[in-house]
């Protein structure tokens, strides 16, 4: 009998990347975040002040190994070991299992504290959509949490959930967004409640004869939905900015820019390690602070 | 800073909300105490502030949690607000 190997559409792609005119050696203050989340983690190293490398890979199921995995990819073809960095902050779900980290700081605190620094000093409203949680963060010029707001009981509004989807419906995680533009009318959303009910109803709908761009587009409204329930409960102060793997969805984030009516900041840099920003920016606090 | 721990669900919105800053000044922090469920805690925050939050066991319980003091048909006893001075406590339900 021959067997198929399903091909995992769920799976996003891993990445590293470090600045090569910066020269590490000379710079006085080295500081490291490292963001292990519930799906990915992330390492940034910045060199006074100045994103100088990261990688952003996925969680194991061990949280320890996870941020020494990050950290390693990110100081990768760097030259640069552990003993160099001055100070790190561990962030995240897996924030007090980060063994070379100096201190842990809440992912909250870093998100706003990482939001002047990667989209511009007018960011008021931070919306991160992450793997098994997303939070609305309100900050001040500061980057201070000023309210934060934050659901982690079930997958729907989450990364997790889009996961689901892709690998349902046999499309890579990367193309979901666009694909599930490509209707020509917005079809009603499906179960904003739980990602198994929505699935079901995914289900029943691709027997129904819709098609799987038509079935994306109920889930991502569906999804739009859920995150806005979360906004409008500590509500939306411009500018907005969305973090986190889904704000590399256009599908959702032009349905929450238009069911809002606004358009969130572009940002400059990979949306996944703001939390790790944050706390690398915070280590730098910390190192100043201490001296 | 506002502080919401809670959830929303199918059948309705829980948050807590508790004003941080207004918190830090309370020294005393009866409100923890007062509590019959114990389901605050005081900690020190990113800022390095000594407030109170809601212990994570029953952030996505905090409906049961505080359902003792919630009763549908007497009037509500939420001992946390009587007991907080300043007024930061703010239940959603």
């Amino acid at each position: 009998m021959a067997t198929g190997k399903k091909k995992e559409h769920w799976r996003w792609e891993e990445s590293n990347w470090h600045n090569p005119e910066i020269d590490w050696v000379k710079a006085r203050i080295i500081t490291a975040g490292v963001d292990v989340g519930s799906v990915s983690s992330q390492a940034v190293i910045m060199c006074d002040g100045k994103l100088f490398a990261y990688s952003n890979m996925r969680t194991g199921s061990n949280s320890p190994d996870s941020a020494l995995n990050a950290i390693n990819w990110a100081m990768e073809e760097t030259g640069l070991t552990l003993d160099d960095l001055h100070y790190t902050v561990g962030t995240g779900y897996g924030r007090i299992n980060v063994p070379f980290a100096n201190r842990a700081v809440t992912e909250i605190a870093c998100h706003a504290r990482s939001g002047g620094f990667m989209y511009g000093p007018t960011v008021r409203t931070i919306l991160d959509i992450g793997g098994q949680d997303s939070k609305v963060i309100h900050c001040d010029s500061k980057g201070k949490v000023t309210s934060f707001i934050m659901n982690d009981k079930c997958a729907a509004g989450t990364g997790r959930g889009m996961e689901v989807f892709a690998d349902l419906l046999d499309i890579p995680i990367g193309e979901v967004g666009t694909r599930s533009l490509d209707v020509e009318e917005e079809p009603e959303p499906v179960s904003s409640t739980c990602v198994v009910f929505a699935k079901t109803e995914a289900v029943g709908l691709l027997h129904a004869g819709w098609s799987k761009e038509r079935v994306l587009a109920a889930y991502c409204s569906s999804m739009a939905q859920r995150v806005l329930s979360l906004l409008n409960r500590i509500g939306i102060k411009k500018d907005l900015v969305i973090t986190g793997g889904i704000a590399k969805n256009i599908g959702i984030v032009s349905r929450i820019e238009d069911k809002l009516g606004i358009t969130a900041l572009k940002p400059r840099y990979d949306t996944q390690i703001a939390g790790a920003v944050g706390a690398a920016l915070f280590a730098r606090a910390l190192i100043e602070k201490d001296n | 800073m506002i502080a919401n721990y809670g959830y929303k669900d199918g059948s309705g919105e829980f948050f807590i909300s508790i004003d941080t800053a207004k918190c830090a000044q309370c020294e005393a922090k009866p409100c923890v105490e007062a509590c019959p469920e114990k389901i605050l805690v005081i900690f020190t925050d990113d800022y390095d502030d000594e407030v109170i939050g809601v212990k994570e066991e029953h952030r996505k319980k905090i409906k049961y949690s505080c359902g003792p003091c919630k009763p549908i048909t007497e009037k509500r006893n939420l001992s946390c607000q009587k007991a907080c001075p300043s007024g930061a406590i703010v239940h959603s339900w």
